[in-house]
């Protein structure tokens, strides 16, 4: 069947009942400050690495909050640490501390820990 | 030959620790690398052997560094460690003057008393009885110094003194009844036998008059015995392994060892050299400024030798430098740290693929102005009109953005991915075929000269840049009655030690007043990049704190050459915070202004 280029989307739905929430609640307990992100996204145009890639601080933690863990892991890799979105922050949120502590639940989601 | 049983647990503790010592040792050197360990046999036949001797006794013995802290304090620890050093030696040569044998045993000095209680004369007999006393004294009151110090370390000049373990307090306790006993026990003896010196004997003859000193001598040397040998024992598992390693230490780090990716070779060293004396935990500004006492380098390092330590302690310490600064042994702590963070973010892991390679552009000039630089551009912008104003030709190498130079990464311990965006940017860097690079930004400097491997070209921070046009007559500066403080920037100064070049540029520019903590002892402004856990209320704090001290004696501008602590302290500063590229600009825009105001002037006059 022709499709004319058209195709069929994936299911996006997120059932926010329903999402993989250990991720979001091993950062919240290890760095507060992810509660409190107002996602304007500062750190989004002060980025280093969104220079040279679709990389966001903003939508790491959209991300986190949904539960998917595989995009996550792909975006969590780009960062440089380099702490531009830190001193930027209206918030004050350690994002610096967030991207760590990605990593480490990222190591313990596959070990079987969170 | 004399023995008596009491003798054992001296005997004991004394075999024990030798051996244990010599087993570290040898583990050391079999942890070492080859390279290392070529050093090591280069090392021990050079001239370097005698610069450690006398290390060794400067700070091993003698406490210099802690003199300098505070002269009681250092008194304290002198008479401990060089009273007890001259005690063994001198009761050494006293055996050996009395008994000319060949071998003693080695407890014979030590109880030299108990085994010959009445010496009667031999040759220089008043000499040694009168020194072996005034030593036991010196000591005596470098311990009740220490006892006093438990009660009131402010006198000592602590504000605070670190908090011990059992096993720190079981030696501790040995080591307080050392001297005292071996007082007690000499006096006793010498009652008995009515002999001694001026403190020994004085004390024996006050004792037998009222005390049954023949039944009470015995059971004292048992007492000293028993102290010395529980003090030996407990070493290993103590601070007190500092006193053997620390000699150690300084011999290797003379040979050019130093701590490398290998945590047991000679960063084991270092973490069994450390004393807890406790003289980082005043100076760390997360002390004295957030009032938190368990994060300091003496926590940390023990937390890592007796593996506790944990992601967190290992992450919350700024690297300002200050502690390794004060660090009478002289360790290197931000190295340490460095090492434990490798360990706790091992799971870190990044993909740099997406970076594509930097287009470049063939210059003599690269100015570089970091991700902290991008977000002050008033420096930028002062830093692009100087730079056109001296007529120099350059490459704004990262104009539209950078790749980060990877110093953020490795102070989170992940050199090897810092190592993907080095490359990326080294080779931009050596396409462009420069010789003279220029960064505003100290941390990344650090990051240049230490891991870049960038020999051919000369690397400048903008300061020195600034000041090497000046020198070469391409800019001019004009003094101003104003005055500026000046904020040595941590990664500039301590880092690379960077501090005269700032303070020369201001100094043609404005009157520069010094601040209490300056130079080496300068504070931090709390923007550190290295702490991965400070909330930003605590940063302010540190700011705040930071910058009330240095402009306590209102200044007109509050100078620094480090773009995060420029934007650390416009938060906290009262006076107007300025970088040294900014005052440059706006001197030269003053003096243009006023060059044409003149022209002006006389064409003015010319026409009427």
């Amino acid at each position: 069947m022709n499709k004319f280029g058209y195709t069929i989307s994936r299911d996006n739905q997120i059932d926010y009942d329903k999402v993989d929430r250990s991720m979001a609640a091993f950062i919240e307990k290890n760095e507060p400050t992810f509660r409190i992100c107002i996602q304007c996204g500062s750190c989004a145009a002060s980025c280093s690495a969104a220079n040279f890639t679709r990389f966001s601080f903003r939508k790491l933690c959209l991300l986190i909050r949904r539960g998917l863990t595989d995009d996550v892991q792909k975006e969590v890799s780009k960062c440089m640490l380099c702490g531009k979105c830190r001193l930027v922050c209206p918030r004050g949120v350690n994002t610096r501390n967030i991207i760590l502590n990605v990593h480490q639940a990222l190591h313990k989601t596959t070990v079987y820990e969170l | 030959m004399n023995f008596d049983v009491f003798t054992l647990p001296f005997s004991v503790g004394l075999v024990f620790i030798i051996s244990y010592f010599l087993a570290m040792c040898i583990q050391w050197i079999r942890n070492l690398s080859a390279t290392e360990r070529l050093l090591l046999v280069k090392g021990i036949f050079s001239f370097k052997t005698f610069t450690s001797i006398k290390e060794v006794v400067l700070e091993s013995l003698l406490h210099r560094k802690i003199f300098r802290v505070n002269p009681l304090l250092g008194y304290m620890h002198m008479s401990l460690a060089f009273g007890w050093f001259m005690l063994i030696i001198m009761g050494n040569l006293e055996a050996r003057a009395y008994n000319p044998i060949p071998i003693h045993p080695p407890y014979y000095p030590i109880f030299f008393r108990f085994f010959e209680p009445d010496t009667g004369t031999f040759k220089y007999s008043v000499f040694y009885e009168f020194l072996m006393d005034f030593l036991l004294l010196f000591i005596l009151s470098g311990v009740s110094l220490a006892y006093f110090k438990r009660f009131r370390s402010m006198a000592l000049g602590m504000k605070r003194t670190s908090k011990l373990k059992s096993w720190d307090k079981w030696a501790l306790a040995a080591l307080w009844m050392i001297f005292p006993l071996r007082l007690l026990a000499e006096s006793f003896t010498s009652g008995i036998y009515e002999s001694g010196g001026f403190l020994t004997g004085t004390l024996g003859r006050f004792f037998a008059e009222f005390l049954p000193v023949e039944y009470l001598a015995y059971p004292a040397w048992w007492a000293y015995s028993i102290a010395l040998g529980t003090f030996f024992i407990s070493l290993p598992f103590s601070r007190y392994m500092h006193i053997p390693t620390e000699i150690v230490l300084i011999f290797f780090r003379n040979y050019g060892i130093r701590s490398s990716e290998k945590i047991n070779g000679f960063a084991d060293i270092e973490v069994k050299s450390c004393s807890r004396c406790g003289i980082c935990i005043d100076v760390c500004q997360m002390s004295s400024s957030l009032n938190q006492q368990n994060t300091q380098s003496v926590y940390f390092l023990r937390s890592v030798r007796d593996r506790s330590m944990t992601k967190s302690l290992a992450d919350q310490c700024m690297e300002c430098g200050r502690c390794s600064q004060i660090c009478p042994v002289g360790i290197d702590l931000n190295t340490q740290r460095y090492l434990a963070r490798r360990r706790v973010h091992e799971e870190f892991r990044s993909d740099f693929s997406y970076l594509p390679d930097l287009q470049t552009r063939k210059t003599d000039v690269i100015f570089f102005a970091g991700c902290m630089g991008h977000l002050t551009p008033s420096v930028i912008h002062s830093m692009k009109k100087v730079l056109d104003h001296a007529g120099i030709r350059y490459w704004f190498m990262d104009e539209d953005g950078s790749i980060c130079c990877g110093r953020p990464l490795k102070l989170a311990g992940k050199a090897e991915e810092a190592a993907q965006l080095m490359k990326k940017n080294r080779a931009a860097i050596l396409a462009s075929g420069g010789t003279t690079f220029v960064t505003s930004c100290p941390i990344c400097l650090k990051t240049f000269t230490e891991d870049y491997d960038l020999k051919q070209m000369r690397l400048y921070h903008h300061s020195q840049y600034l000041l090497k046009l000046w020198f070469e007559g391409k800019i001019q500066l004009e003094k101003q009655m104003q005055k500026a403080v000046y904020h040595d920037p941590c990664e500039l100064g301590r880092g690379l030690g960077i501090y005269d070049e700032p303070r020369e540029l201001i100094q043609r520019m404005m009157i520069l007043k010094e601040p209490e903590n300056t130079g080496e002892n300068a504070l931090c402004c709390g923007g550190s990049l290295a702490h991965q856990e400070m909330s930003s209320v605590q940063r302010r704090k540190i700011a705040f704190d930071a910058a009330a001290k240095l402009t306590i004696d209102h200044p007109d501008y509050l100078v620094t050459a480090c773009p995060s602590c420029k934007k650390t302290f416009q938060q906290a500063s009262p006076v107007e915070v300025k970088d040294v590229a900014e005052l440059v600009y706006a001197a030269i825009q003053d003096r243009g202004r006023k060059t044409a105001l003149k022209s002006r002037e006389i064409a003015a006059a010319e026409a009427n």
